[in-house]
């Protein structure tokens, strides 16, 4: 299984720890919207040596997959040309024992910082760091207290765990928010499809800040959900796709990995939202935007801060505001208004005067989850399990 | 109730169908010469990509298909060596041709990830009776393949039942002793089917790649195809005929959950649907590799077992 099911899940208790790292720079306040931030300034300056870290990345997938694994390259690239260090990459690992041996071979090997980018990989990247005290080990999507006896892990308490792992993910619902202004403004019929992987919070989330997005725009807009249950299934994702469009739907949104969503839409002349990678060029005429991921600081700054003698074990919860979360470029089909008033929103949320579930927001029964005016608490956030008013479909499954 | 729904749902169960009417006409041609070939997966990946590739570098689907068909019979090829020159354990091979095929699949795959198929295989169009409501969209609505696949389906029936070479291919499976009695040559016989299933299996994989897919996404690709399209030729009973209204049954029970949620039908957890045909595919996975249920299914009767003339 792609990434992880429940990693939602695992956020949702990571925040107990208040161990959230939001960090409040100012990467990305003049990032304009169309683009992602991908390079920065060389700043190798005289005096930072690297020779002494040797970093490795263990993916999930491959690469090229335009998804998940594409952007985290796109980061571990500019983690390349930035340190000017070479990164060792294995592909396509399997989660479970076979990570275990993987990343306990390159600890073998010399490597002292790991990244790995998948949920299942926590328990074995912790047992390797337990092994190797001077590495420093990240898990993206993880949360540490997962590991612990309380939640089915191997440490009895949180303090076992090796104080050198450190875990990372970020706000996608702020960019799923942004990118359901363009699908609502894109929609001439107000109803838009979303084609989704598992009902766990991470995909909830996502779904509910995608319909309070495009209702900001459209009140009356609905938004129904196919589940495949599956992260990467291509013939899946198009059946559900195909069966969404059938309904009615004019715009489809999605989280899952591949394209196959896009060109099912773009086969009906319909819009879609893509994830994870600015693909538009899949789909050019059905592209309107897509929420994405920009690792690289993050990736530069762990390094950094390794090479600099300290190991991170802090749970980064990257956003909009740190530039760990964007939003992709947009096609043709989003109007300069409607682009306008999503740069509007971004630099709110960016500044923290507006946020995606700001009350009032009603569930799927039009009971009041969120009163008006109020932000929910993180915890809330990452545990969601409700459905919005406008959503059509079960948060079940 | 959207009609729109239920029309898309039939037409694509259809469409679905064809790899597996391709792969299990494959399957059965394999098996009922008495050669079980569980590799079936591995042949239908690497079949997908080889035609990828061959249809991207030449703009060609058709050199595609043959591409694929190809790969297809040069795998099966190996099964058959292995299981008819060496008498392998059938079983054992067929399982090692899918790591094998998964593997090479993977690693042929490698310049083809993240890049869209752009040569694809387009429906037919029949003009104004692909514009009749309901029939017009699930019979008028296919591709070539689709309706070949068919049209094969038919062709091998009439073959195994009404031919002598017919008849020749159902004796190598079921009493290859009085084959090889008749002077013909059970070997040459076993691997010649195993191949035609093996290039069918390759058609059906080329069509899945360059009809279906977005793109290449190694073992999502097929999805395990193979294994029901295994399972098919158990719950059709080694007939063709049967194959075709099997497969589209598959088809069907493949699609039914994402209509089902389209329909906002939900009493039924779409998870129980999905696993239905994997569910029923193990089951007649057990039951294929167990000789006495096997032939209790009507099974070929030397299906599987290695033919050695001494033992006459």
């Amino acid at each position: 299984m792609r990434k992880n099911h429940i990693k939602g899940f695992a956020l949702a208790t990571a925040a107990v720890f208040g161990l959230l790292a939001c960090g409040g720079s100012d990467a990305a306040t003049d990032t304009t919207m169309a683009e992602t931030v991908t390079t920065e300034a060389v700043t190798t300056e005289a005096g930072d040596d690297y020779s002494m870290i040797k970093v490795a990345v263990v993916y999930i997938g491959v690469p090229d997959d335009k998804g998940w694994t594409y952007q985290h390259e796109q980061g571990i690239l500019s983690l390349e040309s930035e340190l000017g260090i070479e990164v060792k990459r294995v592909e396509n690992v399997p989660e479970g024992d076979e990570a275990e041996a993987i990343m306990e071979g390159l600890a073998a090997e010399g490597y002292n910082l790991i990244f790995a980018t998948s949920f299942g990989y926590g328990t074995p990247m912790a047992r390797v760091a337990v092994k190797n005290p001077e590495g420093c080990f990240q898990w993206a999507t993880g949360a540490k207290f997962l590991l612990t006896a309380e939640m089915g892990g191997e440490y009895a308490t949180f303090g076992d765990i090796p104080a050198n792992l450190g875990t990372y993910f970020g706000a996608a619902e702020e960019a799923r928010y942004l990118s359901g202004i363009a699908a609502g403004a894109a929609s001439p019929t107000g109803k838009l499809g979303y084609v989704a992987a598992f009902p766990i919070p991470e995909v909830i989330r996502g779904i509910n800040a995608f319909t309070l997005g495009a209702q900001s725009v459209n009140p009356a807009a609905t938004v129904q959900v196919s589940w495949t249950k599956t992260w990467f299934g291509p013939d899946t994702e198009k059946e559900a796709a195909e069966s969404l469009l059938a309904a009615g739907a004019d715009v489809l949104a999605m989280h899952q990995d591949t394209t196959a969503t896009g060109l099912a839409a773009d086969a009906v002349g319909a819009k879609w939202v893509g994830y994870n990678s600015d693909v538009a060029e899949a789909a050019p005429n059905a592209w309107l935007t897509a929420p994405t991921w920009n690792w690289g600081p993050y990736y530069v700054e762990t390094a950094k801060a390794f090479a600099g003698g300290t190991c991170p074990s802090d749970e980064y919860y990257g956003s909009m505001a740190d530039g760990m979360v964007t939003l992709g470029s947009f096609g043709s089909s989003v109007d300069a208004d409607t682009q306008a008033l999503i740069a509007e929103k971004a630099a709110a949320i960016i500044d923290g005067s507006f946020a995606p579930f700001q009350g009032p927001v009603m569930d799927q029964d039009g009971k009041e989850v969120v009163a008006a005016g109020a932000k929910p608490e993180l915890l809330d956030l990452l545990g969601m399990s409700y459905f919005v008013k406008g959503v059509v479909g079960s948060p079940k499954g | 109730m959207n009609e729109n729904i239920w029309i898309l749902m039939s037409g694509d169960a259809i469409a679905i169908a064809t790899t597996l009417i391709l792969a299990a006409l494959g399957a059965l041609f394999t098996e009922r010469s008495g050669v079980l070939n569980l590799g079936i997966e591995g042949i239908l990946l690497t079949s997908a990509i080889s035609s990828f590739l061959a249809a991207d570098a030449s703009g060609s689907v058709w050199l595609g298909l043959i591409v694929g068909s190809l790969i297809g019979a040069l795998l099966a090829s190996i099964h058959a060596v292995l299981s008819v020159v060496f008498r392998a354990n059938q079983i054992v091979a067929g399982l090692a041709l899918v790591i094998f095929g998964t593997g090479l699949a993977n690693f042929l795959g490698k310049p083809a990830e993240g890049k869209t198929v752009t040569t694809v295989i387009k429906p037919i169009s029949f003009g104004p009776l692909s514009d009749i409501p309901v029939i017009g969209p699930i019979v008028f609505g296919q591709d070539i393949i689709t309706y070949l696949a068919i049209a094969l389906a038919i062709v091998a029936s009439r073959y195994l039942f009404s031919t002598r070479p017919g008849l020749e291919l159902r004796a190598t499976g079921d009493d290859p002793a009085t084959v090889d009695a008749q002077g013909l040559s059970v070997a040459r016989i076993r691997i010649r089917y195993t191949m035609i299933g093996g290039s069918l299996v390759g058609l059906g994989g080329s069509w899945l790649m360059l009809a279906q897919s977005a793109g290449w996404h190694q073992a999502a690709t097929t999805n395990g195809l193979g294994w029901i399209a295994l399972a098919l030729v158990v719950f059709a009973g080694w007939r063709p005929m049967r194959i075709i209204f099997g497969a589209v049954l598959f088809g069907f029970t493949l699609q039914l959950p994402f209509t089902l949620q389209a329909e906002q039908i939900t009493f039924i957890p779409s998870a129980f649907l999905e696993m239905l045909p994997y569910l029923a595919t193990l089951i007649a996975l057990i039951a294929l590799s167990r000789p006495g249920s096997r032939n209790l299914l009507g099974a070929p009767r030397a299906l599987g077992t290695p033919f050695v003339r001494d033992e006459r």
